[in-house]
């Protein structure tokens, strides 16, 4: 499989990432390595195998006149080349030349099914190495002898194992859920394995829609057994293999050899095998050739699979790495008996297998030794069952690396065997697997019938137990029966009593009768199953269990264990995997955090400080050129130009009418908004948000800011301890004084009116009593008692040499109060100086008027020379002279025709005020 | 000012004769203003926070009493799941709390706790008094999201807690039986659980600062709160649009039960990890977000 991303999609990727990080979220993509190499060519074709038998087959390669290692492709009983098409393909896309068959037999070849026989289907496989030796496009050894693997499930597992045995020309092997001797796999102990053998013949028999089942790896979901006796045609989807199986087939033994048919029915019917058939079976096994076996073998065995058990692979194991070839072992979580068979990494993992010891590819990994996969629990996102790997360097046999002897306890029991072995205990049920894969998180199917099994517990585990192979205990049995079968299985029972049966395995053992006892060792089944501290092991012995023929005779039995201990493997060299975790994992919090770091460094441009200025230190505020545009009016300045100072000890009275910057140029001032240009310098430190020199800022802008919840007291300190300063210098009680609020202090700031509101604001803004104190628009919401109050608060908190700045457009309140004035209009500095400066202006003239006056006359007087302004009153003219002296005025005015009534100078504010901007307010 | 007491206003003391020449009032420090203690008493009062609190801490007296109304519930057809067993020990119970919790009334405290903070300072103008007082702006949304968050990580572990006290009056002290079938020793249970609320506070952290962004972009706290539940429920839709396949790891919706897997009979870390790793990132980039508007925004609230 060729890793690298094609072009286009590692830069479309590129982009993805892009456009999300841009959105500012974080990127991740999930992209699957695409298979590269070209498209694969399949030939089919009819090859001759032994003895004229014609194989169905498919040849997978990329093309290309390259010589190329070879791979045969078993399949599984009762299917066909067709289920291993897939891998064949994603095999000769990594560059093998793939040969797919179907065994005689099966799907469109001829022939007759002898159990891999090694005059048939073994002589088979020579044939098609031959062919392949032939080929120009696969690698050769020598001549006539190509490099090939050969690899399958289950009966195409076995296949592997015989080719390598029987033909010295294989040069690696994967057999995958297989058996090593049929005849321990199908009569363990010599007791009869019904069930599965039922199926198994049944599905060779016929040609059923389900026959594919029993290739045991074919899907995640695991096998169903087939539905022995659903009549009617046959439906393979092969018409040729459905015209074979119904026409040249008997109707009892199918297309089986009469050999293998004859030892089935023998076999079944006595409910138990004989020594021909033992032999016979055994014969046909790759055990028979086992020191022939010299290839570097991956084994792959499940865990769920009471036909084909870890027995069968550890004996496997045992003989072919006595033969000095490399061996791995692979428990994978599935098996015959259903769950998940882990298909996809078995596959990459015969790919890498291959690729070393066909290919000679030394950088390749080809995995751990000895890995088991464990189960680890449900993906609480999508419900499946996690599986997690455990790997270590040595495949240390079913006895395990190192073993704990664990007491068992419980006298001897007395159990019958039921005549007919009916009801039957139930352990492994085909089909049930994905069930027993969940045995380690506490669900089992498994049944026991009271009175035919016998118990014995053990105390509660003080540490927790991983048992991995199969544990051994030895037991003495009583009975006048002739002979007796038990079956033995290692539960785990948690503290409330609850027992799983990990895996869903018993072992069965057949014990000769004896009325003194017979002493016998059981092996239990070879499980990886974890015992937590706590629980408790229970060995049960039972007469009867589903999947095996036990003696119809009943009998009586008395079960004791002959020693108290329980051989418990373990293997503490096996180490969990880390997680199968996702690259991103690890890769995207310091991506975020570069992000992050980006966005943060990246902001606006930071203002660099500027250095206070030492001759400013006593004026509490200088405001030179400042302008502010919102962004939302890019034309419009809310504040433009604006420059004047204040000193120390001046009460200065900011006005203007609404709209004129007034409130603008206060949150500047506070740091709140910042301005476009200019700068504002408080004590000759340069004001920018949060600017330390604020501490010595008291003030209250466009309304109160109180927490709603909490009472007037409570919010003042609050706002105080906010400040970090501390509480002695608050002033508390001062300020509180001015607030005036009495009771109210201790009532939540919710239930306030607006004056109250202001009034504490007020108090806030005084709390610490600052050097420069700004109150924006003090007096709204006032009434006129506090008012005046408001008024002397203010002018003797200056008096004392503080500074203090109000804000207003209620012109009589500041001509009052303050010293000084600045006089603002849409954004700009009208005029600046003391209050009296501009008040007095004798340049100002009211003219009380007779009468209505024209509006056209009041630009006429606007119009002259010598006047800078004139403005319609309510009852008269208000102009400001410019060089023209009064006399001269009312002289051009009797002039104009202007009914004067009476002049004198203004000197209100308020008029001046409107002068000054024109009138426009 | 009252016109009740007529009472001289007190005149202010002079300032110091000497000039200044500090730049700042006297014990004002930066790192001194607004700290945690001062914040968290600003917040605890408010009624929003304890009407949180306190329907958290009714919801498992309210499972209790729907449980002895309805009567023990029974396996249901899709087998078992938490509810199944809520009744068995106070261990189940407090899981089951969790369980038909943690899609949506956790997420909703999270958000209000992050959302509220800033956006309601806003709309009370009380926000322009502190950051005049003044608290650095960094300052203030570092101490304010410490303080919503740790209300968040209170009002996640006071569920919990009070479920497994209730429950435990209720239905005994026991192994907690996990839906997948096996059983946990009660104290094997404890840490497991803890584990899980701990990952159901790292998960909600990409809705915490989700909501805290918002925050700082509004003066509506409702805005940011809604906001911040309504992006979390668009996560939730988008991971059931299953097409969307491996995308959707990168969902923190896709990981919002992982805290599940604490409570199977073997600890499954990787669905956490990797939940852990998605919210924990886009937390740590919408945070900056936030840091980064607010260092610069025009405050005109």
């Amino acid at each position: 499989m060729d890793l690298r991303w094609p072009r286009r999609r590692r830069w479309l990727a590129g982009a993805g990432a892009l456009a999300v990080l841009v959105a500012g979220g974080a990127a991740v993509g999930t992209a699957a390595a695409a298979g590269g190499g070209g498209p694969v060519h399949r030939t089919d074709a009819m090859l001759p195998g032994a003895g004229g038998v014609h194989l169905d087959t498919s040849y997978f390669t990329t093309g290309g006149s390259a010589r190329r290692p070879a791979v045969l492709l078993g399949h599984g009983f009762g299917g066909s080349k067709a289920e291993v098409r897939g891998q064949a393909e994603a095999l000769a896309r990594h560059g093998y030349a793939v040969l797919t068959w179907s065994a005689r037999g099966f799907g469109a070849s001829t022939g007759q099914i002898g159990l891999n026989a090694p005059g048939g289907e073994v002589a088979d496989v020579s044939r098609l190495i031959d062919w392949l030796a032939a080929r120009p496009d696969v690698r050769l050894d020598g001549p006539g002898d190509p490099r090939v693997g050969v690899t399958g499930v289950s009966y195409g597992g076995a296949i592997s194992l015989l080719a390598a045995g029987y033909d010295h020309r294989v040069d690696a092997i994967a057999p995958r859920e297989t058996y090593w001797n049929l005849a321990d796999a199908l009569f363990p102990a010599d007791v009869y394995k019904k069930l599965w053998s039922g199926i198994f013949f049944s599905s060779g028999s016929t040609a059923l829609p389900g026959a594919a089942a029993l290739t045991g790896g074919t899907g995640t979901t695991g096998a169903t057994p087939p539905a022995p006796g659903a009549g009617g045609a046959p439906t393979g989807t092969d018409p040729r293999a459905a015209a074979a199986a119904a026409g040249m087939t008997d109707p009892l033994c199918g297309r089986f050899t009469a050999g293998i048919c004859a030892l089935y029915q023998r076999v079944a019917q006595a409910g138990r095998p004989d020594a021909a058939a033992r032999a016979q079976l055994e014969a046909l096994s790759p055990s028979a050739v086992a020191s022939k076996i010299k290839v570097p073998a991956l084994i792959v065995q499940g865990q769920t699979d009471s036909l084909f058990t870890l027995a069968q692979s550890d004996a496997m194991a045992t003989a072919i790495r006595g033969n000095g070839a490399p061996v791995a072992v692979d428990w994978i979580a599935g098996g015959h008996d259903g769950g998940d068979t882990e298909d996809a990494r078995i596959d990459r993992r015969v790919t890498s297998w291959f690729d070393r010891y066909l290919k000679g590819d030394k950088g390749v990994s080809t995995g751990p030794v000895f890995r088991v996969t464990r189960t680890g629990g449900l993906n609480s996102t999508d419900g499946s069952v996690v599986l997690r790997g455990a790997d270590a360097r040595a495949y240390p046999g079913l006895d395990g690396g190192s073993a704990r002897r664990i007491t068992l306890g419980g006298g001897p029991q007395r159990i019958t065997n039921p005549a007919g072995g009916s009801p039957p205990a139930i352990s492994a049920v085909p089909g049930a697997g994905s069930l027993g894969a969940l045995a380690s998180l506490g669900a089992s199917l498994s049944l026991d019938v009271p009175g035919q099994f016998a118990g014995f517990e053990s105390a509660p585990l003080p540490a927790g137990t991983h048992l991995t192979g199969s544990p051994t205990v030895t037991v003495r049995v009583r009975t006048s029966a002739h002979d007796a079968v038990l079956f033995g299985k290692l539960y785990d029972v948690t503290p409330g009593g609850k027992a799983t049966l990990p895996a869903g395995l018993a072992a069965p053992v057949r014990i000769a009768g004896s009325t003194d006892g017979t002493v016998v060792t059981l092996r239990l089944p070879a499980v990886d199953h974890d015992f937590a501290a706590g629980h408790r092991m229970r060995l049960v012995l039972a007469t009867t269990d589903l999947g095996y023929a036990s003696p119809a005779a009943p009998a009586s039995l008395t079960v004791s264990l002959e020693q108290p201990q329980l051989t418990v493997p373990v293997d503490t060299a096996l180490s969990d995997d880390a997680g199968p975790l996702p690259w991103w994992v690890w890769a995207l919090p310091p991506f975020a955090l570069l992000v992050a770091a980006a966005l943060l460094v990246t902001g606006r441009r930071r203002v660099r400080p500027r250095p206070a200025d030492p001759a400013l230190a006593a004026v509490p505020l200088q405001i030179t050129g400042l302008s502010k545009r919102y962004a939302k009016s890019a034309d419009r300045y809310a504040v433009r130009d604006l420059s004047f100072r204040v000193e120390p000890g001046q009460v200065l009275g900011l006005l203007g009418p609404n709209g004129a910057g007034k409130t603008t140029t206060l949150r500047m001032l506070m740091g709140l908004i910042r301005p476009d240009e200019g700068e504002i310098r408080v004590f000759g430190e340069a004001v920018r948000p949060g600017a330390p020199v604020l501490s010595r800022l008291g003030a209250f802008v466009e309304g109160a800011g109180f927490l709603p919840h909490l009472t007037g007291r409570a919010n003042l300190e609050l706002y105080w301890q906010a400040t970090g300063r501390p509480a002695a210098d608050a002033r508390m009680a001062e300020a509180l004084e001015i607030a005036g609020l009495g009771d109210a202090l201790e009532r939540a700031v919710r239930t306030y009116s607006q004056g109250m509101r202001q009034r504490l604001a007020i108090a806030q803004a005084m709390l610490g009593l600052p050097d420069l104190l700004i109150l924006d628009e003090p007096t709204n919401g006032l009434d006129p008692p506090q008012i005046r109050e408001m008024r002397e608060v203010m002018i003797r908190y200056a008096a004392g040499g503080r500074t203090v700045i109000v804000s207003s457009h209620l012109l009589a309140e500041v001509e009052q109060s303050c010293t000084h004035l600045v006089v603002m209009d849409r954004g700009r500095l009208v005029t600046a100086g003391p209050v009296a400066d501009i008040v007095g202006s004798a340049d100002t003239v009211l003219v009380g008027v007779a009468g209505e006056l024209e509006q056209q006359l009041v630009d006429k007087v606007a119009g002259l020379p010598g006047v800078a302004t004139a403005v319609r009153e309510e009852d008269g003219l208000l102009a400001v002279l410019d060089g023209m002296t009064p006399a001269q005025f009312v002289a051009e005015l009797v002039r104009l025709g202007v009914p004067v009534a009476r002049v004198g100078p203004h000197r209100r504010l308020e008029d001046a005020f409107l002068t000054l901007i024109g009138g426009s307010a | 000012m009252s016109a009740a007491p007529p009472a001289p206003v007190p005149a202010p003391a002079p300032p110091p004769a000497a000039e200044r020449t500090r730049a700042t009032a006297d014990g004002y420090r930066p790192g001194r203003t607004l700290r945690l203690r001062v914040e968290a008493r600003r917040q605890l009062r408010r009624r929003r926070t304890m009407i949180v609190f306190g329907l958290l801490a009714a919801l498992p007296f309210i499972l209790i009493a729907a449980f002895a109304i309805g009567g023990t519930p029974k396996e249901g057809r899709g087998g078992p799941t938490l509810i199944d067993t809520a009744t068995a020990s106070g261990g189940n119970f407090a899981a089951t709390c969790l369980f038909v919790s943690a899609g949506f009334v956790l997420v909703v405290p999270v958000a209000l706790f992050c959302g509220d903070t800033v956006a309601s300072e806003a709309g009370w103008s009380s926000l322009r008094y502190l950051l005049a007082a003044p608290v650095p702006r960094a300052r203030l949304l570092g101490v304010k999201l410490t303080v919503a968050l740790a209300f968040s990580a209170a009002a996640l572990v006071l569920l919990p807690a009070v479920a497994l006290v209730a429950g435990t009056v209720a239905y005994g002290w026991g192994d907690v039986e996990l839906p997948t079938g096996g059983t946990l020793a009660a104290g094997d249970a404890l840490p497991r659980v803890v584990v899980a609320v701990a990952y159901i506070f790292v998960s909600q952290l990409v809705t915490g600062a989700l909501a805290f962004w918002l925050s700082t972009k509004t003066d509506a706290p409702l805005g940011a709160v809604g906001g911040a539940v309504g992006l979390t429920i668009v996560g939730n839709v988008l991971d059931a649009v299953t097409a969307l396949g491996s995308w959707r790891d990168v969902l923190p919706a896709h990981w919002q039960f992982s805290w599940a897997d604490a409570l199977q009979p073997d600890m499954e870390w990787s669905s956490m990890l990797q939940g852990t790793s998605v919210s924990v990132s886009y937390a740590v980039v919408l945070t900056a977000l936030a840091f980064r508007g607010f260092r610069t925004k025009d405050i005109v609230s």
